[in-house]
């Protein structure tokens, strides 16, 4: 597949800005010569159908949950709805500058304020910022929370963090970049926090513990009150990384069992799009105590009117440019006005449904270390189909029966990991053709491993070599070469 | 491969060459074969002090990182600088070309804390 | 619920293959007690015209979509060619997930892999990632990677900044143990014979806040070890000497003027670029060339082993999403200006914007704040309470940024004015005439 940078040299065709209707001045007139550039970017210049036939062709070697299942434990990859799409495409929304005077922007503030107090009712807790991009934006945000709360109490020596050793990467990262230091807890045998473990931990010394909820074996911690009260006895707070949300949306609140801080990923849980990787929208809920650290600027509501509160106080500071991910959490606040009480129930309930129908078929195949009722998502492992063969042997291979793999290799405590989260949108149909080709796959792994060793097949490319991109990164087009 | 005899081991699968009171440190086949396909090796600073169990620095491959602990206390006199270039070498040579630093040890008997061939073996088959 | 498939008799025969009775089940593990605390949110579902109904009224009460903008700051309103959203609709890039099987994401890596060539030949640089958050975010990751190269804590921060970047930046520079000392400004320029000699970092950026094209010949110089950072406007770039000629070790900027509508402030585009001897201390995902089992030219994403999913507490950064298809937007905008309308672009901006800086210092009692060069933000002095000036346009429906903007960096009696291609000859005289009106 070539890249723009193949096309043959030429120059711009022009006819999208029009011609300079003001005076033109010598450049070296308004610029001083230094400061101009001398050489010339080299940016091709394709004709308009040759750019549009160029990314078509990119799009087709793409999949979409528009394409198929996208099984991705944890990622949430439910469809997309297209009014979502055609709202925030709006231009009374897309065109608003975020520095206008507020009086002008009536309308996207009340979205932000609105969308707000939904979240705030979705996790049972007192306030929220929409200011993260990102689910990981999220966990920094809350990670700087807790760090303002115990310098504000003057207990700095609650330096630690604990987390259970199935976290997710970003948990640990977003931890260590506001100054804490981590501590895993391990799992018990029944894949759930260990609270021996746990206790033996808490001490003065702990700020906090981050949590998934359900976990990332997509098992409910059924002690989880047990778990905020064991840390809120010893002075630390709870954090729940809500990625998992789906799995007790419209049921159950985060805030009802303790949490202290509530990540949102809404291009998961709430419908809002991947986009390929981002952007994303990581808002954060928070416990009372924790609302006077909320970033600034707050969206407030005096009179009928909305305004931006700039005062600082003991707030964190920023964290995005402006209000965070508007364009994203607009779709987000449009699907949950679609959904109302029963949708999210509906949703919530459905997608627990779908999982442990995958999940009881797939067990009679597949080695299922977690054998017991699990929320959105499960954990198989690979491990056990047939000699020789990979967790990445069997998800290349899915590939070629129209899938998209699951999550691999991901919790790091199951060896050869198979994360499967089917979501709601999917029919059973649709779920028994997958859970047909995973079996199809565990027999082909018995009489012709090759078949997946060399997989896949059928995809725009063949197997990439990653050491190879990792030894020598190649980062840019080689011009020169 | 088998596991040189008149080498030692660590549970975190590195060997040391003791030669006098110079030792040299590597990763084991195991570790290499567990890791994959090399593509960075970070090591310390030749004239860098390390304590028995201290970081001495990283071996990366496409999916993994890992730590590589100092199995015996010293001063870092050299370091396998082919490496930079050739990082696969650890796969195709872990007991030999392959190896990482070259440590003055300060305190010979922390040599008696390791493992012998048949211990390590012993350890690896039951992982 | 429409988007959900399955009929109540599928789930009813699905219940009964888990051997499960009612859909209540599938909750027993849920404690009692929270699921008793549960309270719905009250709100009733809508149908899709009933939805779209109740947004686009909302839209009604933003006043400022049908207003003439000259706001800047950062984000700019420029004109968005038809093809990028025709594109970027696609569902094929906007409904696929972060590219962690390459085969299947080829359409996704190959625009990320153009991406980041286009940034490293407009900025200068050796190598860039596939996008982070915003411009501010992108800054910030910026100091943080200079402490973690030089080993040291303190970064030097000119104050001709933007207000955001500086906030963001103060709050990630506090969280993760930075400090940060100020760098005057001297004449509306950052003062770099003022710049502390032992630090880790020296950011500044160009244009800066008050639209002033800074002076970057001599920075790397006289900064010792210290890195050098630039945070500049990605649109100058095709006409401006690019702060990688400069030296600059380090390069963000906000992405935004690159085919993404202001939204009311995201989402956004942080650009990053730096030097390849700093790759490994690289936030962010990078896309790298590679082959398939059958030596065919692919991508995948490279040096994975930086990233969270990998080194966890130990990662550059703890990001995990970039800014996708911001940055595929950006990069069919890109595309589809080519290199010689990218220039054009910039020359419309540029002209205009020097056009109407000289009407309007022709008003009388009126000046620009100082003769130095500028792109396309420019700062006014007015002999009248600016605010009344602002509220004057906005009457007019004509926007400009609020001057307590310029007030925060010491400038008052001033506006600040952003002028793009988007403004006619038109536009730029009635605006002229009306403050004249005003003065």
């Amino acid at each position: 597949m070539r890249t723009i940078f193949d096309y043959r040299k030429r120059n711009g065709t022009g006819g999208i800005l029009p011609e300079l209707d003001v005076p033109a001045k010598k450049t070296t007139d308004l610029i001083p010569q230094d400061l101009i550039r001398q050489d010339k970017p080299r940016i091709p210049n394709l004709s308009e159908p040759e750019v549009v036939r160029h990314y078509t062709a990119l799009s087709k070697l793409n999949y979409g949950v528009d394409d198929g299942l996208y099984p991705l434990g944890s990622c949430t990859m439910k469809y997309n709805p297209k009014v979502n799409e055609d709202v925030a495409h709006l231009p009374g929304f897309a065109s608003i500058h975020p520095a206008v005077d507020p009086e002008l922007a009536q309308g996207s503030l009340s979205v932000v304020h609105k969308m707000s107090r939904l979240l705030c009712g979705i996790t049972g807790m007192a306030d929220v910022t929409l200011q993260p991009a990102a689910g990981a934006h999220g966990e920094i945000t809350g990670m700087f929370l807790l760090k303002r709360y115990f310098e504000a109490r003057g207990e700095t020596q609650r330096t630690r963090i604990l987390l259970p050793d199935s976290a997710h990467g970003t948990n640990p990262a977003s931890a260590a970049t506001a100054g804490f230091s981590v501590t895993e807890i391990r799992s018990g045998a029944d894949g759930l926090v260990d609270l021996n473990a746990l206790s033996g931990e808490l001490d003065e010394t702990v700020a906090g513990v981050m949590l998934t909820v359900p976990n990332t074996l997509g098992i409910f911690e059924e002690n989880i009150m047990k778990i905020t009260a064991m840390v809120h006895a010893t002075g630390g707070l709870c954090y729940f990384d809500g990625a998992n949300l789906n799995a007790f949306l419209g049921h159950a609140r985060p805030g009802d069992m303790g949490a202290d801080v509530f990540h949102f990923n809404l291009h998961k849980t709430m419908s809002a799009p991947h986009g390929g990787g981002g952007p994303g929208s990581g808002p954060v809920a928070v416990s009372e105590a924790l609302v006077p650290f909320l970033p600034v600027p707050r969206v407030r509501l005096d009179r009928g009117r909305y305004y931006l509160d700039w005062e600082k106080g003991q707030s964190i500071g920023s964290m995005h440019s402006f209000y965070g991910n508007f364009g994203v959490f607009l779709k987000a606040y449009t699907y949950i006005l679609t959904l109302g009480d029963e949708g999210l129930y509906e949703a919530g309930e459905n997608a627990v449904l779908n999982a442990n129908y995958l999940q009881e078929r797939l067990k009679k195949t597949y080695r299922l270390p977690y054998d017991r009722l699990c929320k959105h998502e499960f954990v198989l492992t690979g491990k056990g189909i047939a000699d020789g063969i990979s967790t990445l042997d069997i998800a290349k291979r899915l590939i070629d029966y129209g899938f998209h793999p699951p999550t691999i290799y991901f919790p790091l405590i199951v060896h050869e990991a198979l994360m499967i989260e089917p979501t709601e949108t999917e029919s059973r149909e649709t779920l028994d053709r997958f859970a047909e080709a995973l079996e199809k796959i565990a027999s082909e792994a018995q009489e012709n491993p090759d078949l997946l060793h060399n997989a896949p097949h059928t995809a725009p490319v063949r197997r990439l070599d990653q050491t190879r991109a990792a030894r020598n990164p190649i980062l840019t087009y080689p011009f020169g070469d | 491969m088998g596991y040189p005899a008149e080498y030692r081991y660590t549970k975190e699968h590195e060997w040391v060459d003791l030669d006098g009171t110079r030792a040299k440190v590597g990763i084991t086949d195991h570790a290499q074969s567990e890791l994959g396909d090399v593509v960075f090796v970070e090591l310390p600073a030749v004239g860098t002090t390390v304590n028995q169990g201290d970081t001495l620095g990283t071996v990366e491959s496409v999916k993994a990182v890992s730590d590589v602990f100092a199995p015996i206390g010293g001063k870092v006199v050299e370091v396998n600088s082919e490496l930079e270039s050739s990082p696969e070498t650890i796969n195709t040579d872990p007991h030999g070309a392959g190896w990482l630093v070259m440590i003055e040890v300060s305190d010979l008997s922390q040599v008696d804390s390791l493992l012998d061939s048949a211990a390590y073996e012993r350890i690896i088959a039951e992982e | 619920m429409r988007y959900i498939p399955n009929t109540d008799a599928d789930r009813e025969q699905m219940l009964s293959a888990i051997g499960r009775f009612s859909m209540e089940e599938l909750f027993s593990d849920i404690p009692q007690l929270v699921k008793d605390r549960f309270q719905p949110l009250g709100i009733s579902s809508k149908s899709e015209l009933e939805v779209r109904t109740k947004l686009a009224s909302l839209t009604q009460k933003n006043a400022a979509a049908s207003a003439l903008s000259f706001l800047g700051g950062g984000i700019y309103d420029h004109y968005i060619p038809s093809v990028v959203q025709h594109i970027t609709s696609r569902s094929e890039f906007y409904t696929a997930y972060t590219p962690y099987q390459p085969e299947l994401s080829q359409g996704t890596l190959t625009a990320m892999f153009e991406f980041q060539t286009l940034i490293c030949e407009l900025t200068g640089m050796e190598v860039a990632n596939s996008s982070m958050y915003d411009g501010a975010t992108a800054l910030a990751e910026a100091a943080m990677m200079a402490a973690r190269v030089t080993g040291n804590r303190k970064i030097a921060v000119s104050l001709a900044l933007f207000a955001h970047y500086r906030r963001v930046l103060d709050t990630y520079c506090w969280a993760s143990g930075i400090e940060i000392v100020d760098i005057p400004t001297v004449d509306y320029r950052c003062d770099f014979s003022h710049v502390p000699s032992d630090v880790g970092g020296v950011i500044v950026q160009s244009p800066n806040a008050f639209g002033v094209i800074e002076d970057l010949a001599d920075v790397k110089e006289a900064i010792g070890n210290a890195l050098m950072i630039v945070a500049v406007n990605p649109v100058s770039l095709s006409i401006l000497t690019p702060p990688g000629e400069f030296g600059a070790d380090i390069v963000t900027s906000e992405g935004q003027p690159f085919g993404l509508p202001p939204s009311f402030g995201g989402p956004l585009l942080g650009l990053f670029a730096t030097r390849k001897a700093y790759l490994r201390q690289m936030p962010g995902r990078l896309v790298g060339q590679t082959v398939d089992a059958d030596g065919k030219v692919g991508y995948t994403m490279a040096a994975q082993t930086r990233e969270q999913h990998i080194r966890r507490q130990k990662a550059t950064s703890n990001i995990c999403t970039n800014a996708q298809l911001c940055a595929l937007t950006a990069t069919v905008y890109l595309a589809s200006l080519g290199g010689d309308g990218l220039r054009d672009l910039a020359m419309l901006n540029l002209e205009k914007a020097h056009y109407m800086a000289q009407q309007l210092s022709d008003l009388p009692g009126c000046s620009l704040l100082c003769d130095a060069p500028f792109f396309n933000e420019f700062v006014l002095r007015v002999p009248v309470d600016p605010k009344r000036i602002r509220d004057g346009l906005r009457v007019e429906e004509i926007l400009v940024d609020d001057p307590a903007q310029m007030e925060a960096l010491g400038v008052t009696e001033a506006l600040r004015f952003a002028v793009t291609e988007k403004r006619s000859k038109e536009e730029l005289d009635r605006t002229v005439d009306l403050v004249g009106r005003m003065l």
